[in-house]
């Protein structure tokens, strides 16, 4: 079946180019279909239909119809929102844009037909495919642990419900009581975003339970923000985080979610919450559409976010392989506008103008102390490579880390605006 | 002719609503006749490199700060409940207790009984305002920070920005400013005078205006970028 696919791509790679020149102008409207409704996804939806003004056909394929954000998730983690603040709808995106939202589950690409099937039974062909699953678990890369028994040791690395699950979990730990965090090993989604959480876990410990204890188990030996994420802990949580690093035994562990017995190099603890976070790669549609390479995530073109593998398909977000950019929601709104571009200039006949790329991380550390790391980036022939960047200093005062929260809330604001109108 | 440069300035500097940014742009006044005024103040406050604390409290970096927030003086209750309760030292503010201090803070030590000409209170502030510089990165906070303006020639202000690039640039900068020009955090850049803008951007792309993200962005576009986004972004009806 795979060899059959394979064999075949060749012809339809070549056919693809010849055809895609030519603007399919005569047709019904040309089609442009997206997997999945994410920072990537919904914001490539919005542009395309937007910037093209009815011009081509807009189906966006999301299995939730309340869409949580991973960004900002541990804010609510912290008590600083709450989960009603980081939901969205995607009402807006059908209404005011006309776009084709359908609530459902991709589970095939068949890209000789171009053609997307859904859990649901129905197919949507597609003159451009948009693929912005996100990500999913590494099976194994946690030893004791898959997703059965994320009810035990939640991974909350996809808002909502597990997100909801950790926190009451937290909040109902006993007195004195540890909390352990499984670490991924890069690359993962949001590379701050476990030490933003441990903040936030901190930060609430401190306040209800301040004898609790914290431990990371880490395979990595650095990690992003690393010296302003220590300096926090050390001024805000002194004595509560325990890091445990590759050169400890961090990288070798297994997790009982039975007995919630973590075993660290030999060492076996007991603890009362364990946030696991596996290792990732690609959301699995990406797979099953064959658009993922060796290590699970998707080869892109740097200018213009197409698949290595397939012309007509574009990966955004999380689930490509971005260069110097990191896997994280600004990530992905910015990959999606050089998609919508390229996808509209290609069905319509607009402008293509050259890819720019960028990202800004904000994390909160406590309360009114937040911190920010970002970077431009343009494409090689070889990869989305970074052009320039800037991260906050440690030792800052405290009116610029509140002013550096509060434009965390500002962004926060505008991408939702950018991605869901 | 710097008091001109300065106006310009302080509209592309300030990150409210346009309205409200051009009320402050003239709100600000001539600093060399401030400075005449400022020997009313020095019998008191200190103000300088050298600034210490005196009869009243060293006036160094007072726009953003919290009002009653130099840790060794000792304040009255009245100013110190003030600033626990939220009042912080901006424009407005400082142009209020200037002009009558007791109508803002009822129990405050400083024995002043204020100015009442605003052209007078513009230009003390014009001259207190050369000695802030705080917060460090964030101009649009408030009026804070000075910075210079950059060198452009006319050819480069004379630009016509083309629309359609602009509107595509543009999709960088709504990742955080809003094209509704809402500016909870991050300012709003709708509707701006287009040579404002452009001031700004290569204020930023110069590195003349301090905050990280914006050098970032402006530091890699042309000229004729610039000008595409300040015609599109000029065009936008909020």
């Amino acid at each position: 079946m795979t060899l059959n696919r394979r064999s075949f791509l060749g012809t339809s790679l070549a056919l693809g180019a010849a055809l895609s020149a030519t603007p399919l102008i005569g047709q019904a409207r040309p089609r442009v279909v997206i997997v999945g409704g994410g920072a990537g996804g919904a914001t490539a939806a919005r542009y395309i239909a937007k910037d093209s003004q009815g011009a081509i056909d807009v189906t966006l394929i999301e299995p939730t119809r309340t869409y949580y954000t991973c960004f900002f998730s541990n804010l609510y983690i912290g008590g600083f929102r709450d989960l009603a603040s980081i939901g969205h709808s995607y009402g807006k995106l059908a209404s005011d844009y006309g776009i084709n939202v359908v609530h459902d589950w991709a589970v095939g690409v068949d890209r000789d037909t171009k053609t997307v099937t859904t859990a649901g039974g129905h197919a949507f062909a597609y003159d451009k495919l948009i693929v912005a699953p996100g990500i999913d678990f590494v099976e194994g890369s946690v030893p004791g642990w898959d997703i059965s028994a994320q009810n035990r040791m939640p991974h909350s690395w996809k808002a909502g419900s597990q997100t909801q699950l950790l926190k009451a979990q937290i909040e109902a730990m006993p007195e004195g009581g540890v909390f352990c965090m499984i670490a991924p090993p890069d690359p993962f989604r949001c590379p701050p975003g476990p030490y933003e959480r441990i903040s936030m876990v901190a930060h609430v410990l401190r306040e209800r339970n301040p004898t609790a204890k914290i431990l990371i188990v880490d395979p990595k030996a650095s990690f992003s923000k690393q010296a302003l994420f220590e300096e926090g802990w050390q001024k805000y949580y002194p004595g509560m985080i325990q890091r445990i690093g590759p050169d400890f035994g961090g990288s070798n562990f297994s997790v009982n979610p039975e007995t919630m017995e973590v075993d660290i190099d030999g060492q076996v603890e007991t603890v009362d919450v364990c946030n696991v976070i596996p290792a990732q790669k690609a959301g699995r549609i990406a797979e099953l559409a064959g658009l993922t390479g060796d290590n699970g995530y998707c080869p892109i073109v740097p200018a213009t976010m197409q698949s290595r593998m397939d012309e007509d398909i574009h990966v955004l977000g999380d689930a490509a392989i971005a260069g110097d950019m990191p896997k994280s929601g600004f990530s992905a709104n910015s990959h999606a506008k050089v998609a919508a571009m390229q996808v509209r200039a290609a069905l319509t006949g607009s402008n293509a103008f050259p890819a720019k790329y960028s990202n800004t991380c904000w994390s909160l550390i406590d309360t009114d102390d937040g911190v920010k790391v970002g970077a431009s980036y343009a494409p090689t022939d070889e990869m989305i490579a970074k052009v320039d960047g800037f991260i906050s200093q440690t030792g800052e005062d405290a009116d610029l880390r509140k002013l550096t929260y509060e434009e965390s809330l500002g962004w926060y604001a505008g991408i939702a605006a950018d991605m869901f109108g | 002719m710097r008091e001109a440069l300065f106006l310009g300035l302080a509209l592309a500097l300030s990150g409210v609503g346009q309205a409200h940014s051009q009320t402050r742009a003239e709100a600000i006044g001539d600093a060399g006749r401030g400075a005449e005024i400022w020997v009313f103040c020095s019998g008191c406050h200190q103000i300088g490199p050298e600034a210490e604390i005196g009869i009243g409290p060293p006036l160094n970096g007072i726009f953003g700060r919290r009002a009653g927030a130099i840790s060794d003086f000792p304040y009255s209750r009245s100013m110190t409940r003030m600033g626990r309760g939220g009042l912080t030292w901006t424009l407005e503010t400082l142009d209020a207790y200037i002009e009558n201090p007791r109508v803002l803070v009822s129990g405050t030590r400083m024995s002043f009984d204020g100015l009442e000409d605003p052209r007078e209170r513009a230009d003390l502030l014009a001259f207190l305002r050369d000695f802030s510089d705080r917060p460090s990165n964030i101009p649009e906070a408030a009026p804070t920070a000075r910075a210079d303006l950059p060198m452009l020639s006319e050819e480069t202000l004379a630009i016509v920005g083309d629309m359609a690039y602009g509107e595509y640039l543009s999709s960088e900068c709504t990742t955080c400013h809003q094209r509704d020009g809402s500016d909870q955090g991050i300012p709003s850049i709708v509707l701006w005078p287009q040579r404002d803008f452009v001031l700004a951007m290569h204020a930023y792309k110069q590195k003349l205006r301090p905050h990280p993200v914006m050098q970032m962005m402006a530091g890699r576009l042309s000229d004729e970028e610039i000008a595409a986004l300040a015609a599109y972004f000029g065009s936008l009806t909020p």
